[in-house]
């Protein structure tokens, strides 16, 4: 078996990706595109950001560059440095520079996570400038229409240390993402992990009641991601309570008590 | 081998100094030749215990030495000892009387009852887990208490110290589940909603009446459950064919009446009649009992309190709406209709509100009050939805507001409005729970030159700190020579090329990287205010607080400043100075300034309570610095001593314990002994001149931070 080896950059997503609309999202997405706007999506983890990316990048038939940001990205990871090679220097492009070059879309996940540095990048990018200034080569690279910048971000983390600063939100179109309405999570959970229609609703149930004790213990609830690989597992022969705790309580939380709370709820419902 | 048993003798020699016999004239004789027959581990346990309860009160060990032989062999240890902890508990509470009540009640301590005793789920580990779980079932969020039988108010649910009706630890968890899942039941599904003293009225017998009204809503519940939580039904079933009779074949027409998904309160009501007439009325060990007098109540109190409350909210909302408008004229004409419709969607309530036909997103508050309401009514009553005019309500009537800490104590023992916290017994090797009852006072700011005066005194200092602190403060640098980075390390490459000529191996680490150590730090300090300070100490802490305030505020970490005291466990007061959130002002200073000796030296509440604040700070490294003169001390109180030590020593382990840096700076001019044991889990350090306090405190910074 041999691994496929890709160049996100000049790579086109062939299969369409499984997205189902909770709003106008890909509506607002499209017209951003069009008019060459920045996006910004908000929301809590696993309720489908990622996947609605891929699904926008499918749809408008450009390249996907995914960067997860971490709190050690620096702008210079994003834009590219000077490697040695052989006793000469070469400069080698980061992952946004690929992303302008090819026009594709560049996604820049948990973007608060980054440095405070690197968003000062990415500010020209995003006005209507759409220049990626390049300070080491002293160059400029302009974006071509077809270039996107999108950028996530979990309000959720309520930290003043993590939060986008106005000049940076303010230069985005904003997308809200949060869980999907029961009917819809249902649907998702059912299509993405073959599950049936009962067992998915049942699994919705379960992730209401994580979701309730969100603040009182847990920092987040189950998202439609930990669904759906419940969802895998069970669908895969293992009983929904051990699929449950797998997945999902053992995901959310370490506390023990927790963890056997949340057991009981799953075991109450299946 | 085991252990040979020791010899009353021995025992007694023991007995003697714990139960001090010189004065009480307890025959430790008797009860050394009892406990002879025993094995060595049991006498152990027994005198064990025996020595722990001593140090909280003889007769109380005693006592529990007199019946503690003759139960070992019919009652599980560990039932044992949740039985003296309890006992304890209780003579903390509420002194000896009732403590030795409890005592006795385990006489009438009957095996076939309790046969499965040493199965039980004891209230104190279940708790836990079931109040996580009954707050991830959707409704009102309910408490969780202990008590003396399972009831609830629809507020609360409360469960008995133990439930041992099973032979296996597990099922009786499941018991213990099941009942909770019942009482839950009755809040979200409307059995509380009823007048239940009115309805009795109606009968001849009205005890009677109830019971088979109880019975009844417990078969209705029972089919909800089996629809909304399947697994937790099966587990029912399972329990109840082991625990209870089968159905009278009356009540099994109710049960079918009631299994219909949609039936309500109204429909038990309705076979009320035909249930009254029957004999027999089933009971199940899983159904609690109903208690029509503290519904009552607590629904008494609710409902005019979440009614201003959602009217007050909704009055807010409405103004946030309005201000969001471009046009706020078009708005003020007509008063907006405010609609709300709820949705009972798969289990979980949810509430749409809508103003003017406009859909509108309710906070959550607004969405708790709303479910709170609906489960009150089975719907949200018109008159809920007006929003409350200006002036209509007194707002520190309708919202919790902190009690004045001063008018709640005066002159009484009330622990309303204050913050209780354990301490830790060592004598009796156990937390008294709730002991401490703490509360937080704000010092009374004293606006006089005293900041100037400080600055001008030891403007040296100051000048030397900024430095000090200031180097602290730059910690970016270029980490040369890394294998990666964001510019090329220039001297390294030329040697790395030089090396690759010379034709030995080139160096791979040819990178520059920028090394940015973000402060990340939040430090509270607490200072000692106890009445041994008076005098040169509470001047020299009150100059280094200046100080150290100059010296922070340059670094931009995060601070607090606390000042504690107290006299007895009741009036345990913590006098804000700074906290986090406050910025460092003429008012901090004047705080400062005002720091004026008060009462003694008791620290565990103190430590535990900063570390309960640090821990909500959000911040990478948290450090706790208490500024003391020495031994905790309180009035008349064994907290002089031992006691004392052993409770700061153990609060400062469970600060570690959390991942707070503790560090003690102990203000004595002799070093004592016990300062070591008692900051075990803290750094710390003893000063003999309160003047360099200042300085030192930089030291312990950098080692800290560095």
């Amino acid at each position: 078996m041999n691994a496929r080896t890709l160049d996100p950059a000049h790579h086109l997503i062939e299969k369409e990706p499984y997205y189902e609309a909770v709003g106008d999202e890909i509506l607002l997405f499209e017209a951003a595109w069009r008019q060459q706007i920045p996006v910004l999506l908000k929301g809590p983890t696993g309720c489908g950001k990622t996947r609605f990316m891929e699904h926008m990048a499918w749809r408008l038939k450009r390249p996907l560059i995914t960067v997860s940001c971490h709190d050690d990205l620096t702008a210079s990871d994003l834009v590219g440095r000077y490697l040695v090679k052989g006793g000469e220097t070469v400069w080698v492009d980061g992952p946004l520079t690929r992303a302008v070059r090819a026009g594709g879309i560049c996604y820049l996940d948990e973007v608060v996570e980054a440095r405070k540095d690197t968003m000062v990048v990415i500010h020209p990018l995003a006005d209507d400038r759409r220049t990626l200034p390049m300070e080491k080569l002293g160059l400029e690279v302009e974006a071509p229409p077809e270039f996107c910048l999108a950028i996530s971000y979990n309000p959720g983390y309520q930290s003043v240390l993590k939060d986008l600063k106005q000049s940076t939100r303010q230069r985005f179109v904003a997308l809200e993402f949060d869980y999907p309405s029961a009917e819809l999570e249902r649907r998702i959970v059912a299509t993405e992990s073959g599950v049936s229609e009962a067992v998915a609703s049942n699994l919705v149930r379960f992730a209401q009641m994580t979701r309730n004790l969100k603040g009182s213990g847990l920092e987040e609830g189950a998202s439609t991601r930990l669904l759906v690989h419940a969802g895998k597992l069970i669908a895969d022969g293992v009983s929904p309570v051990s699929a449950c705790k797998a997945a999902v309580a053992q995901a959310v939380t370490d506390d023990d008590d927790m963890l056997k709370a949340i057991q009981e709820l799953s075991s109450s419902i299946f | 081998m085991a252990q040979q048993p020791l010899t009353a003798a021995e025992m007694e020699a023991s007995l003697h100094v714990w139960l001090d016999t010189e004065f009480t004239f307890f025959k430790v004789e008797e009860l050394a030749a009892e406990l002879t027959a025993l094995a060595r581990d049991e006498q152990d346990f027994i005198l064990g215990w025996i020595r722990r309860i001593a140090s909280t009160h003889i007769t109380l060990a005693w006592q529990f030495g007199r019946r503690a032989p003759a139960l070992l062999p019919r009652m599980e240890r560990r039932l044992l000892e949740a039985w003296a902890v309890h006992t304890c508990d209780v003579f903390d509470r509420t002194g000896l009387q009732n403590a030795l009540r409890v005592m006795e009640q385990v006489d009438t301590f009957d095996e076939d009852q309790h046969q499965h005793d040493a199965a039980g789920a004891l209230f104190e580990d279940i708790a836990p887990v079931l109040g996580n779980f009954v707050c991830g079932l959707s409704g009102r969020r309910l408490r969780i208490e202990e008590g003396d039988a399972a009831w609830t108010d629809g507020e609360r649910i409360v469960l008995p110290p133990l439930i041992a009706a099973l032979p296996n630890l597990d099922d009786n968890f499941q018991l213990a589940k099941i009942t909770v899942a019942l009482l839950w039941a009755q809040t979200r599904y409307g059995s509380l909603r009823v007048d239940h003293a009115a309805i009795a009225a109606g009968y001849a017998d009205p005890e009677r009446a109830l019971t088979r009204l109880y019975a009844l809503e417990t078969l209705r519940l029972t089919a909800r459950i089996a629809h909304e939580l399947p697994g937790l039904h099966r587990q029912m079933q399972r329990l109840r064919t082991q625990l209870d009779p089968a159905l009278p074949p009356a009540w099994q027409r109710f049960e079918t009446a009631l299994a219909a998904d949609q039936a309500t309160l109204d429909d038990s009501l309705a076979l009320l009649g035909a249930a009254y007439n029957e004999v027999d009325c089933p009971q199940w060990s899983d159904q609690g009992c109903l208690r029509p007098d503290a519904i009552a109540a607590a629904r008494a109190i609710r409902l005019d309190k979440e009614k201003a409350r959602l009217r007050i909210k909704l009055a807010e909302l409405l103004e946030e709406h309005a201000a969001a408008q471009p046009d706020p004229q078009a708005a003020a004409e007509t008063p907006p209709e405010l609609d709300v419709t709820p949705r009972d969607e798969n289990g979980q309530l949810d509430f749409d509100i809508t103003l003017d036909d406009a859909p509108i997103a309710p906070p959550d508050g607004v969405r708790q009050l709303l479910t709170s309401v609906y489960l009150d009514f089975g719907e949200i009553p018109p008159e809920y939805l007006v929003p409350a005019g200006d002036g209509e309500y007194d707002p520190n009537r309708v919202l919790d507001q902190p009690d004045d800490p001063d008018a709640v104590w005066q002159g009484t023992y009330h622990e309303i409005g204050a913050e209780l916290y354990p301490e830790w017994d060592h004598g009796r090797q156990h937390y008294r729970k709730n002991w401490c009852v703490m509360r937080e006072k704000t010092v009374t700011p004293a606006y006089d030159s005293f900041y100037r005066d400080t600055l001008a005194k030891h403007a040296g200092v100051v000048k030397h700190l900024r430095k000090k602190f200031e180097a602290l403060r730059d910690e970016n640098r270029l980490d040369k020579r890394q294998t990666q980075g964001d510019e090329i390390d220039l001297d390294a490459l030329i040697e790395a090329l030089a090396d690759a000529k010379d034709g030995r191996e080139m160096s791979d680490r040819l990178f520059v990287r920028l090394h940015r150590a973000e402060r990340n730090i939040a430090v509270a300090f607490l200072v000692d205010m106890s009445g041994s300070t008076k005098g040169w100490i509470n001047e020299a802490e009150r100059e280094a607080l200046i100080l150290l305030c100059e010296a922070l505020e340059l670094l931009g970490d995060r601070y607090a400043i606390y000042g504690f005291s107290g006299t007895t466990r009741k009036r345990c007061e913590l006098f804000r100075i700074k906290t986090f959130d406050e910025t460092y002002d003429d008012e901090v200073k004047a705080r400062i300034s005002g720091i004026r000796p008060q009462e003694y030296t008791r620290m565990g509440f103190a430590l535990r309570h900063m570390s309960k604040l640090l821990n909500q700070v959000e911040a990478k490294t948290r450090v706790l610095i208490t500024l003391s003169d020495g031994r905790p001390d309180d009035y008349f109180d064994v907290y002089r001593g031992v006691y004392g030590v052993e409770d700061t020593r153990m609060a400062l382990l469970e600060a570690a314990r959390t991942g707070i840096h503790p560090f003690c700076i102990t203000l004595d001019r002799e070093a004592r002994d016990y300062l070591p044991h008692m900051y075990g889990a803290a750094r710390y350090i003893i000063l003999d001149d309160v003047r360099q306090l200042p300085v030192k405190v930089t030291d312990i910074y950098r080692r800290i931070t560095t």
